[in-house]
């Protein structure tokens, strides 16, 4: 048997087994969920992308552990 | 102002006028993936307020609908992520026997068993390609990947499920 036969056998086993969904009609408005979900969770107030925080903790590693960098820093700031 | 430029901006009537028009496209797609109701309507909320979070990304000259449908197969992948062993079986849809199946009974279960413990990436596209007969196009589309590569996640879940009921296609092959 050839993998497309055995892919169209699979197919029609994994069709038999499990149907394909007919009735996908939402039966009910999910606004009142949606608006709960929103008071529950506020948006942040601001969002910082993680690679600045990644920049900050580097940043701040290298003055912790390199004070002497300190200069060379503020030099070429 | 139109309705995706307010929505961006972060107006919350845009946004529900927006949640009103896609709720039941978004809720079908992400049934089809998770093959449960009440988890599907969970999710439908999650996507939105995944799209309400991450509002100031979308381009208001985009497609909102194809943005909506890509964060939606992204939540249903997340569940089926971390929904993985807690539940067998999942699906409370209603499955139609055929009438003349050679498929019955505990071998049904075996099938539905092996789908259900396909890795989580390989079950979306099993769920869509193979049971629902979406088109590869709209599942790359939707999950964000190219078309070969859903061909060959396709090939790879047969493959898997072959493996799994190696022994019960033979027998139902030879019939």
């Amino acid at each position: 048997m050839s993998n497309e036969e055995f892919s169209n056998a699979m197919k029609e086993l994994l069709k038999q087994a499990i149907a394909p969904v007919r009735d996908a009609e939402l039966r009910r408005d999910l606004w009142p969920q949606m608006l709960a979900r929103l008071e529950r969770q506020p948006q942040p107030v601001s969002s910082v992308p993680w690679f600045d925080w990644a920049l900050a903790a580097i940043l701040s590693t290298v003055l912790i552990f390199f004070p002497s960098s300190i200069p060379a820093l503020l030099y070429h700031l | 102002m139109e309705l995706l430029e307010r929505f961006a901006a972060g107006d919350l009537e845009a946004f529900e006028v927006l949640f009103r028009q896609h709720q039941r496209e978004v809720y079908a797609w992400i049934v089809r993936i998770v093959r449960d109701t009440g988890i599907a309507e969970d999710l439908t909320v999650e996507t939105f307020w995944r799209i309400y979070k991450y509002r100031a990304r979308f381009k208001p000259d985009g497609n909102f609908r194809a943005w909506a449908r890509r964060i939606a197969t992204n939540a249903a992948l997340d569940h089926l992520r971390h929904a993985r062993r807690e539940t067998a079986l999942p699906e409370n849809l209603p499955c139609e026997a055929s009438p003349d199946s050679a498929v019955r009974g505990e071998t049904r279960d075996l099938i539905r068993k092996a789908f259900y413990e396909l890795p989580p990436k390989y079950r979306l596209v099993a769920a869509l390609a193979l049971v629902e007969e979406e088109s590869y196009s709209d599942i790359a589309h939707a999950v964000g990947i190219s078309e070969s590569l859903v061909k060959v996640r396709v090939f790879r879940a047969v493959r898997m499920l072959r493996n799994k009921l190696n022994s019960l296609v033979v027998e139902v092959c030879a019939k």
